[in-house]
């Protein structure tokens, strides 16, 4: 994709995920500067698309480098699995962009 | 509303030099109102001009050029991608780009531009701070940085598009973008039926800042 080759900072990480791949974010409570919604964890979805590849904000926050810069997604989830008491419909949607060490296969 | 400390005073002992017969400043000198975060980012600014790594005419020819950005510029954007369908498809492959072809300075700003559809409605948020297309918008509205909308147009967005008054029928699907890392987002709203032929000046004029964060349609003409 046009877009991710011209957003992508080197070195990088291989990037693990293609559009379409079921994933779910880490469950995970760390200190620091995230980027990573608190409401999102544990939740599963599907990439909608590869971004390219950013430094780490969580390591940049501290002055660091952030490299290799992670790849970064957008992932789709269904407002429903996030919700469980959602009033909506069934194919509403939330798309969040996601670093890949937030990601697990799903 | 703050509190003017001074309306308590003993107005008898006139120790402040004040004449009453003319109404008070509607703007408190709100001393109390500065914050920390407001006396750091003066004390920072303070010492970068202090030291010769900025100069005051610097930071507010950058503060000029942040205010002159507004919507109108979006605007100019949508009004394209409605008129040149060529346009439209490289806009939704690469917004910063295809921004960049019209004139408008991304600053590095790496722009994904939604589409909303008869099927697909698209709305923009920030949950974890205030993210906001500010190259094609501007500054954002005081309610799109606040609590209220950042938590709510995640967990019950039709709820919150119907009180900006867009009722999205349910055979419709309501699309969150939640920018919490490096894109920023901007919504191609739909372009309004009875607008063939309209000049892409009158186009943009429909074309308001709250359809292109998606919590409102573009005007209708004559409407």
């Amino acid at each position: 994709m046009k877009a991710a080759k011209a957003w992508s900072v080197e070195p990088a990480l291989a990037a693990r995920f293609r559009p379409g791949d079921p994933v779910r974010v880490r469950r995970a409570d760390v200190p620091g500067h995230l980027r990573t919604p608190w409401y999102i964890r544990g939740h599963a979805g599907v990439i909608e698309r590869y971004c390219g590849t950013f430094p780490n904000p969580e390591e940049l926050a501290y002055n660091r480098s952030g490299l290799p810069a992670q790849p970064l997604y957008r992932v789709r989830f269904r407002q429903q699995e996030v919700w469980p008491d959602y009033a909506g419909s069934e194919g509403d949607t939330l798309d969040i962009e996601i670093y890949q060490h937030w990601l697990e296969p799903g | 509303m703050a509190t003017h400390e001074h309306h308590h005073h003993d107005h008898g002992h006139h120790d402040h030099g004040h004449d009453h017969a003319h109404p008070h400043p509607t703007l408190p000198d709100a001393a109390e109102l500065v914050t920390y975060y407001q006396r750091m980012e003066t004390a920072v600014r303070e010492l970068l001009i202090a030291k010769g790594i900025v100069t005051a005419d610097a930071v507010r020819r950058a503060i000029e050029a942040m205010d002159a950005r507004t919507p109108a510029q979006g605007a100019r954007v949508v009004a394209r991608a409605w008129a040149d369908p060529a346009f439209k498809k490289r806009l939704l492959e690469n917004g910063t780009a295809a921004c960049e072809e019209l004139g408008i300075a991304m600053g590095g700003t790496k722009l994904v531009v939604v589409e909303n559809t008869p099927k697909t409605h698209n709305v923009i948020v920030c949950t974890l701070c205030s993210c906001y297309p500010r190259n094609v918008l501007g500054l954002p509205p005081d309610w799109y940085k606040s609590r209220e909308y950042r938590s709510r147009a995640v967990r019950e967005p039709r709820a919150v598009l119907a009180e900006f008054g867009t009722t999205v029928p349910d055979s419709v699907d309501v699309r969150v973008h939640d920018s919490t890392a490096d894109m920023r987002y901007l919504v191609l709203p739909e372009r309004p039926a009875g607008t063939e032929g309209m000049s892409e000046a009158d186009l943009a004029a429909l074309v308001t800042r709250d359809s292109m964060i998606g919590v409102a349609k573009a005007r209708q003409p004559g409407g």
